[in-house]
């Protein structure tokens, strides 16, 4: 589940990397699958400082798509403790180099979110909205979005 | 080039909480 080098340099800068296995500690994977309300696999969860889940990832996913989802948790970690700057940049970094998964055009839509949080400044909502007209048009994320045009 | 996983969930939550630093917690099935 973890081959690809990308992923795992991602995880081992940015995470501390905690596993509990189904079939080699059942007690452990029940404690813990109970705690967070996490009973499938594969299932990753990232936690802030405090233990509080902030993403959640459900399923297998190709590595590109993985790679982008833990961006992804990354930037809303940034995000909920109001680094509004870095977790701007760090939204916009998954449009920029895996703009073809899934979590793009979510990660776009958080990239205008972020500045508007620092400023109060609508500009960057407005500009996020058009950006969804020329692309991810099908997502549900631009449909939020449609309404800062 | 590997991950290291740990498996005592609460002392990394523990160090996580001191360090002020993320996690993340995998729950798998796959072959160890």
């Amino acid at each position: 589940m973890w081959p690809d080098g990308r992923i795992v340099r991602f995880v081992n800068e940015n995470l501390l990397p905690a596993r509990v296995h189904v079939k080699d500690d059942p007690a452990a994977f029940k404690q813990y699958s109970d705690r967070y309300q996490a009973p499938w696999t594969p299932t990753i969860l990232l936690l802030d400082p405090d233990g509080v889940e902030q993403h959640r990832i459900e399923g297998f996913l190709p590595a590109d798509d993985l790679l982008a989802q833990l961006m992804l948790g990354r930037a809303k970690l940034a995000f909920q403790q109001g680094q509004w700057t870095e977790a701007e940049r760090q939204f916009r970094e998954i449009v920029q180099q895996l703009p073809q998964t899934d979590a793009a055009p979510e990660a776009l839509y958080w990239a205008g979110v972020a500045p508007y949080k620092a400023t109060g400044d609508p500009a960057s909502l407005k500009a996020t909205g058009r950006a969804f007209t020329t692309r991810y048009q099908d997502s549900t994320w631009a449909k939020k979005a449609s309404v800062w045009k | 080039m590997e991950i290291n996983f740990r498996h005592d969930v609460d002392q990394v939550l523990r160090e996580a909480k001191a360090q002020r630093k993320s996690v993340l917690l995998d729950f798998s099935a796959a072959p160890m």
